[in-house]
């Protein structure tokens, strides 16, 4: 059988994976951690700590602020400094709490050892609940609350636990080390994955550039005898770890606009949020870290780093040897879908997977000039999308002709900008749109919603 | 580092960009030119160079002094355009001819719509039909190959023009071919009478071969015209082949292969999608064997692309691809 990838679009840039070989290392404590109170989708967790409390590793100190939310946990042991506004990596302020670092103690019962515990637990509600309160999110780049991804509405019903080992950006190699070094951890987490989604097959996603994690986790799922779980070599092709492209090549499901993978009874969990979930289950550890990739040609020291959440990251750069004159851009995340780090200062999250250095002339758009009508951006959108014309009718504002071209289903992934010759700037003025026709579906949602509550309160009234 | 660079993401490019595009057409017609110059020596390297100069200086010009715009002539399409009808005339036409479909091509076809992209026919056919229609002697006028250091031309017609002539005088397709001596190994490699760029089929071929490589064009298009072509001209044939020519015949003839390869893959003036595509080249191959079986011009692949062109706003409506995840 030829390796799947997803079936429209798609691009093929080189993946410059420069960092594959770099172990992933601790890297040492900073001597202050800032960790935000709003690293996932959702509602931002509270704090529960104040200034002057003393914090052990992995205690709570933010709780869930809604049902789509998670908890936060100490990175770090020391004592709270501040909580309060501090600028993000775009430079906007969030609440962040500010932790002095004193030694490194973690809290009680959480199992620090390197022992592979291969023992599920067979309840799988009190599986949930360690992972809520492990404060597990999607550490893929959506960063959505696991354990409401875990619990799907009634009436839908999972048929396929995926494990997205793509990582198909290019450079980033943090879950392909992950892969490696912790496969066994990686494989246990699908494992009970899997058993909570009712013991449907599992399959591991992983995009052929990387043959050594395919062979070393069939080789762990081997040895550690899980029957049903499957590791799919796939075609490279970028963005196949997006979800909906993912699914697609999988299972040769397309899920709906507007829908969710559930409702063609798929879930999708990173590798890395594999690991977190054995971590939060086997080990009662909660997401205090995360492999972090350093990378870039201009950057000197190559680098796979375990880092604890809320670390700064010109701390990170300047234990690799500090900022190159040469880079003019720092990335968190990958080229492709990350974001341009504007405020060095700030600290990482959970979700935080890549440091990424390129040189103004890596990342310099050239001049934009008129459209030859090539249509490689239309080619190269993995939504079928037809980015040309959305780009013409962002510049004429018509956001109804955006929403009727399917505006809202663009999930931002940069295959019509990095293909157009012309370099026009079609995701730039593309996102605008989305942006306003998302607000403007859900203002007539919610005036649908207070038109049906007034109808039926008027209806309540005359009985 | 002093300050860093702060933009929404992709933050890397591909490599293409329109010159580097335009830069593989060009590439891609090299072997088709030097042949031209081979079969048809000095006088067709200036026809070459005269077409080249005055389609990339009107657009210097028309950007400078009429459009007060940065010149766009850096992204090479002048080039093509000229390179391609140079190509489209035979190499005896006078230079103030080739200025004239130059100012035509470029003047008329292309910066009048605002330039590349934005005009609805081919540049380069624009300026050819225009050329045969108001200057029909030069532009029929064809001579035969004399080869580099070739003595004067010996003029004669094309063989779709002389199998024309032949039917209007009540002969047999195959008496007419016996006559003149037309042979398909001889089209294939080094053309009879005709414009420079019927001359040699499989360099032209080559060239396309090379932008399918490099993914310059998809070969859709092409193919859909050449096995209509094939197919249309069988079915004739077939019913009456001494009133009709046979499909080989039709295919090596008549720059139908440097239309389908290089004219009607003009990314401007041919639709976005595959299915678009073919159904544009269908069209062309179509309206081709139709011109040349009924019209009253030998020849009808720039006719054929032209009106084609001009339905690709309305084939681009009703072929899209299909969305992710919607009916």
């Amino acid at each position: 059988m030829g390796k799947r990838t997803f079936s429209i679009g798609g691009v093929h840039p080189h993946d410059n994976k420069i960092s594959r070989e770099c172990r992933i290392e601790p890297l040492p404590l900073a001597s202050t951690v800032y960790i935000s109170v709003a690293q996932h989708i959702g509602a931002p967790a509270v704090p529960v700590v104040a200034v002057g409390d003393k914090v052990k590793v992995g205690q709570v100190i933010a709780e869930p602020g809604g049902f789509v939310s998670a908890f936060i946990h100490s990175s770090v042991s020391g004592t709270v400094k501040s909580v309060g506004p501090r600028a993000d990596l775009a430079g906007r302020p969030s609440v962040h709490i500010e932790i002095a670092v004193e030694g490194d103690e973690w809290l009680e019962g959480i199992d620090t050892s390197d022992t592979l515990v291969t023992e599920i637990p067979s309840d799988n509600k009190a599986i949930l609940d360690k992972i809520r309160l492990g404060g597990v999110v999607g550490l893929g780049g959506a960063t959505f609350p696991t354990h409401v991804k875990l619990s799907p509405p009634p009436g839908s019903k999972c048929e396929r636990v995926i494990i997205n080992g793509c990582e198909c950006e290019p450079y980033l190699t943090s879950d392909f080390r992950t892969l490696l070094e912790k496969g066994e951890q990686v494989v246990v987490g699908a494992a009970i994955l899997k058993q909570v989604m009712g013991g449907v097959p599992c399959t591991i996603a992983i995009e052929e550039n990387k043959p050594e994690a395919i062979a070393h986790i069939r080789e762990v799922i081997g040895k550690l005898g899980y029957s049903g779980i499957e590791v799919m070599e796939m075609k490279m092709m970028y963005p196949q770890g997006g979800e909906k492209q993912l699914i697609d090549a999988v299972m040769g499901r397309q899920v709906g606009s507007g829908a969710l993978p559930i409702s063609v009874g798929a879930v999708v969990q990173n590798v890395a949020t594999a690991l977190a979930v054995y971590d939060a289950v086997q080990k009662n550890k909660p997401i205090v870290d995360n492999s972090v990739t350093v990378t870039g040609e201009c950057f000197p020291h190559q680098a796979n780093l375990l880092v604890r959440v809320g670390t700064p990251l010109r701390y990170i750069l300047d234990y690799l040897g500090g900022i190159p004159e040469e880079a003019a851009k720092v990335i968190s995340g990958g080229p492709m879908m990350g974001r341009a780090v504007a405020n060095l200062d700030a600290a990482t999250v959970k979700g935080t997977g890549a440091l990424l250095l390129l040189t103004e002339k890596q990342t310099r758009r050239a001049p934009e000039s008129n459209c030859i009508r090539c249509g490689k951006c239309a080619d190269a959108c993995p939504m079928g999308l037809e980015p040309f014309l959305l780009n013409k009718l962002a510049r004429a504002k018509d956001w109804d002709a955006m929403e009727q071209q399917a505006v809202q289903d663009c999930i931002e992934c940069g295959c019509c900008l990095y293909s157009c010759p012309a370099q026009i700037p079609l995701l730039d003025n593309i996102r605008i749109g989305k942006g306003i026709v998302l607000g403007n579906i859900r203002a007539r949602a919610a005036a649908a919603k207070a038109a049906a509550e007034a109808a039926k309160a008027s209806a309540d009234a005359k009985k | 580092m002093s300050q860093l660079i702060v933009s929404p993401s992709p933050h890397i490019h591909s490599k293409d960009s329109t010159r580097s595009l335009m830069l593989d057409v060009v590439i891609a017609l090299v072997p088709a030119v030097l042949c031209s110059f081979v079969f048809y020596g000095w006088r067709e390297m200036l026809v070459m160079a005269v077409s080249i100069a005055s389609c990339v200086l009107l657009e210097w010009a028309i950007t400078k002094y009429l459009l007060k715009k940065p010149s766009t002539i850096g992204d090479l399409s002048a080039v093509i355009t000229g390179i391609l009808l140079a190509l489209n005339v035979p190499y005896t036409t006078p230079w103030w001819v080739i200025v004239i479909g130059a100012v035509v091509a470029i003047g008329v076809a292309k910066m009048t719509f605002g330039g590349l992209g934005q005009n609805i026919w081919n540049p380069a056919l624009v300026g050819r039909v225009f050329l045969l229609v108001s200057f029909p002697t030069y532009m029929t006028t064809w001579s035969q190959p004399q080869g580099l250091f070739g003595a004067d031309a010996v003029t004669g017609a094309t063989p779709l023009g002389a199998i024309q002539e032949g039917l209007m005088q009540g002969a047999t397709v195959q008496d007419i071919m016996a006559e003149h001596g037309y042979s398909y190994s001889q089209m294939l490699f080094a053309n009879l009478g005709g414009s420079a760029g019927e001359v040699c089929a499989l360099a032209l071929l080559a060239g396309f071969v090379y932008l399918c490589i490099r993914k310059v064009i998809k070969p859709w298009i092409t193919l859909s015209i050449l096995c209509t072509v094939a197919l249309t001209s069988l079915i004739f044939w077939g019913i009456n082949p001494a009133r009709f020519t046979d499909p080989l015949f039709n295919l090596l003839t008549g720059g139908l292969i440097l239309g389908a390869c290089f004219m009607a893959t003009d990314y401007v003036t041919s639709p976005m999608s595959t299915w678009g595509g073919v159904v544009f080249g269908v069209g062309i191959g179509l309206l081709t064997v139709f011109i040349r079986y009924f019209g009253s011009y030998p020849e009808g692949v720039s006719f054929a692309i032209l009106i084609m062109n001009s339905l690709v706003p309305l084939i681009n409506m009703g072929f899209k691809q299909k969305k992710f995840g919607r009916k």
